[in-house]
């Protein structure tokens, strides 16, 4: 188990906005008025999307049971995070102590039947508690296995989903990252003329594959990605990561301490961006050029953006027609709400307000200057408030996790989804056409006025015969 | 509205469309005691015995006139009176409808007459009902034979108000229900809840939930209908409340039946999705002067947060679809109604019904046409009976079994589309397709650079569809 000091470490984040003022996004659950996940929730969506590692959760049946294949994150190739794996503690287990034992043959039956190149180990409440050692099971097994076994001490009790992303990270700067030196380039890929810029991206989840809209200006421009944290990675990939010249913070200050440890360890410089519509998606690749200070790369990227942008602009022009001026509540965590304004505002679409529970400082002041100072921020995410800032503020469409579909559509409110949770992928140019498609779709869907219109009946008074 | 495109080759490839006799049988079959004979070659009767018994996975009672060599060349006049006689004797029926064939027409047959020689020559079996009907192979489908074979029934049994002194409303609960072919068993038998939920006695004309519903009886063999619409209840109809139309093709029944009892008309179009419903629930509001019971209300409710929860899936899709009039213009509506196109419309042959259906255009055709149309239009679903599968196999998409023949799943016919609660389950049904199979992935794409493991390449080639 962690000590209260391990968690004030942890929770005491230099890189990020938070430390500065009211810790907003750290904040104590409040009792009776909570609704987020906890820190093995926040530990696992970072990490599960690693495709070829065996992902075990350390605990009784509802940690793993409830969660296990729950992301839209895809890979490409292996998908043995797809199996879910539990220690489904039982009473007995638990009263007797045999849950050590029982994860020690757990790590032994997954190596087995899946023979992988890793075993993560997410420990969660209950074995936290009853104190066992996750650390020295996960190194006993791999001296005997010869496989590394990675500990994750996540036990939910240690606070939010926030933590448990930094306490993910945290266990990968220190048990697999630099463990490996990443793959001489093949001589087949090499260009003469240009020169490969190794890059990693950490925060970017590949959510229905959507980074894949991505990766091909990557490859491109001649950035080898040794490793998305954690999108459709291999372990191999992660082992790598200290070698990069330049990290990007993809969309989230989550996983903030692995580039500023990685700062730290390797003097590797980073930078935040996103790739939620048209104007970031630029200035992302802007940036990799910018920090890695290479005209000749600059040069490319200005063209592949202008040409980039002139293709996907021709291709939006009759769905912009479709969606000008539609007034969207955005409500997202933390730094979606900015990117996610943005690629609005490419579509000439109005937010009109936006979440700022789980933002920084920082990402409210890009907020601000993106939609103006007297902008509506939204604190409260209950159900009700939301409700009442659509209708207050005649909105045609509320944005936000999975979590509030039904609440939007139980008020017969247009939704998008746009958390991890979603079958659409939005990233990059490409991705836009499919975030119009599907704010088109249901904003002017012929159901709303169905459900809204009283039945036919309502309007005369039958007698009751 | 639709543009109509005639048929346009010599060769109808994959064909849409069965005979008219085929529903002529069918509208036969759902009369109680009743026994269709075609007059034709025994072939014409085998293969529509084989349809029906492979859809229905029923005995179908089915009789054949046995024209050979010598009576297509020399005349069948005889076969007729025979055929009729033998079936008298042997099983004295209630009803026997006599349904011509191609062959029969092309020879010129008279079977009106037959009937009337019949019936001077045999007076014993006066009370044998005996109809003939017109119902060329060469002409119409399914939809029209159903409708001319229900037309003549009812101008054979169902007596003019003058003389047998019925006037509506005398029956004060009873309403006539003139069904088309599509109302399925199912369909039938949830109508009739409806119906009595507003304290009516609905009497189907005819009724094929008595008797193709798949039910056990004590007699193990009956060479006639076991259950359907009573042949003596047609004398009834005149005295009904009112008379409720389900399906455009049943336009000249219900003229006929309006003509010889004075009954009110409503005339639906169909029972699929939330306003063909509203538009039934209120005209048996309006009939029964009762209120639309509450239990309806939920029902209506259920489906409208159906409609919402669905709407992602259904919203733009594109639809092909191929059916008889009545049913393609069912399916065109309730799939409009979520918002999703249909891109492809082909049914089977020239009704006046298809002029007003809501898209751009109607292909009278076969699947093949379909296929070629769905193809072009990027279809990402067919709605289609049993022999679509493989078109829809070929184009990519998953398939909505509906209409005739179903004989690749088991129950088919016992399916409940109408109602609200139908309606629901129909979405439901469509959604579930879109998750499972239609959902357009991005494509998996792997950087030139990458290092994953090399072995990924061939244990998980990309998908190339």
């Amino acid at each position: 188990m962690k000590s209260t000091k391990d968690i004030a470490a942890l929770l005491d984040e230099p890189a990020c906005e938070h430390n500065k003022k009211e810790k907003s996004g750290c904040a104590k659950p409040k009792p009776g008025a909570s609704a987020g996940g906890c820190a093995f929730d926040g530990a696992q969506i970072a990490l599960l999307p690693i495709a070829d590692v065996a992902h075990i959760v350390h605990g009784p049946i509802a940690c793993a049971g409830s969660s296990w294949d729950n992301r839209g994150t895809r890979s490409s190739g292996a998908d043995l995070y797809r199996i879910g794996m539990t220690t489904d503690l039982t009473e007995q287990d638990i009263v007797m102590g045999r849950s050590e034992k029982r994860l020690f043959h757990a790590i032994k039956q997954a190596i087995d039947t899946y023979h992988p190149p890793a075993v993560f180990i997410y420990n969660t409440c209950v074995p936290a508690l009853v104190g066992d050692d996750i650390n020295a099971i996960c190194k006993s097994a791999q001296e005997r296995w010869g496989v590394p076994v990675v500990p994750i001490d996540s036990a939910g009790f240690y606070g939010t989903k926030n933590l448990g992303n930094r306490i993910a990270g945290d266990a990968m700067v220190n048990h697999v990252i630099g463990t490996r030196d990443p793959d001489p380039l093949p001589l087949t890929v090499q260009r003469a003329e240009i020169k490969i810029h190794d890059v990693n991206l950490i925060g970017e989840y590949n959510i229905a594959g959507e980074f894949w809209h991505v990766l091909p200006l990557f490859d491109e421009l001649g950035l080898r990605i040794l490793c998305t944290l954690s999108g459709d990675a291999r372990f191999r990939e992660v082992q790598t990561m200290h070698k990069a010249e330049v990290n990007m913070m993809v969309c989230s200050k989550a996983m903030v301490n692995v580039a500023r440890k990685l700062q730290q360890q390797y003097g590797t410089p980073w930078f935040e961006g996103s790739y939620y519509g048209i104007t970031d998606t630029s200035q992302s690749l802007r940036d990799f050029a910018k920090v890695l200070n290479d005209p000749d790369l600059t040069e490319r990227t200005e063209a592949l953006i202008l040409r980039e942008e002139t293709r996907i602009q021709k291709a939006l022009e009759p769905w912009k027609v479709r969606l000008k001026g539609k007034r969207v509540l955005l409500f997202t965590g933390g730094v979606k709400s900015w990117s996610v304004i943005s690629a609005l505002q490419d579509l000439g679409m109005v937010v009109v307000a936006t979440g700022t529970k789980k933002s920084t400082e920082e990402d409210k002041a890009r907020i601000r200057e993106l939609m103006g100072e007297d902008t509506v921020m939204i604190d409260d995410g209950s159900p009700k408030a939301l409700l009442k800032i659509v209708h207050d503020y005649k909105a045609d469409i509320l944005i936000a996790g999975g979590r509030n579909m039904y609440t939007a559509l139980k008020a017969k409110v247009p939704f998008l989804d746009i958390n991890q949770e979603r079958e659409f992928g939005y990233e990059g140019y490409q991705g836009m056409l499919e975030l119009v498609r599907q704010l088109a779709l249901t904003i002017e869907s012929p159901v709303w006025e169905a459900v809204r219109a009283p039945a036919p009946w309502k309007n005369r008074k039958v007698n009751n015969g | 509205m639709a543009d109509i495109l005639k048929r346009n080759k010599a060769l109808s490839v994959n064909p849409l469309k069965a005979s008219q006799p085929i529903g002529g049988s069918l509208a036969t079959l759902g009369f109680n005691r009743a026994m269709p004979m075609l007059h034709g070659s025994q072939g014409c009767t085998a293969f529509a015995k084989v349809f029906f018994v492979r859809h229905f996975r029923e005995p179908i009672p089915l009789q054949s006139t046995a024209m050979d060599q010598g009576s297509s060349v020399m005349g069948a006049d005889e076969n007729v009176r025979e055929g009729i006689l033998t079936i008298a004797e042997k099983s004295r029926p209630a009803l026997i409808t006599i349904l011509t064939t191609g062959l029969a027409e092309t020879q010129g047959a008279d079977v009106h007459r037959n009937v009337r020689e019949f019936r001077e020559a045999n007076p014993e079996f006066a009370d044998v009902a005996v109809v003939a009907v017109n119902t060329p192979d060469f002409t119409g489908s399914v939809e029209t034979g159903f409708a001319l074979t229900l037309t003549e029934i009812i101008r054979a049994l169902v007596p003019d108000a003058k003389e047998a002194g019925t006037y509506p409303g005398k029956r004060k609960r009873q309403v006539n229900v003139l069904v088309n072919y599509m109302l399925t068993p199912g369909d039938l038998e949830a109508l009739r809840d409806i119906f009595e939920q507003f304290q009516l006695r609905p009497v189907f004309v005819p009724d094929i939930s008595d008797s193709l519903d798949g039910c056990l009886t004590d007699e193990d063999f009956s060479p006639v209908t076991i259950g359907g619409t009573l042949v003596s209840e047609m004398a009834t109809l005149g005295d009904a409340l009112a008379t409720v139309v389900i399906g455009p093709s049943l336009t000249k029944a219900a003229e006929l039946l309006k003509q010889k009892t004075g009954v009110p008309t409503y005339a639906l179009d169909h029972l699929y999705g939330l306003k063909a419903n509203d538009a039934l629930m209120s005209a048996l509001a309006e009939i029964s002067g009762h209120d639309v019971p509450e239990r309806i209300e939920r029902q209506r409710a259920q489906l409208q947060d159906a409609m919402l929860d669905t709407h992602f899936m259904l919203g733009q899709l594109r639809i092909a679809i191929a059916a008889d009039a009545d049913l393609l213009n069912a399916f065109v509506d309730q799939v409009q109604e979520m918002g999703a196109e249909v891109v492809a419309a082909v049914t089977s042959c020239n009704v006046p019904l298809l002029a007003r259906i809501p898209v751009d255009s109607i292909k009278i055709g076969d699947l093949e046409d379909m296929e070629i149309i769905g193809k072009a239009n990027k279809v990402q679903l067919v709605i289609g009976n049993s022999h679509a599968v493989d078109t829809a196999e070929r184009l990519g998409t998953p398939i909505l079994r509906a209409g005739f023949p179903l004989y690749d799943i088991i129950g088919g016919y016992q399916k409940t589309w109408i109602g609200y609660r139908g309606s629901r389950q129909t979405l439901f049904d469509l959604a579930n397709l879109v998750i499972n199979y239609s959902h357009e992935e991005i494509p998996v794409y792997r950087s030139i650079y990458s290092q994953k493991p090399a072995s990924e390449i061939t244990d998980y080639p990309l998908s190339c569809h």
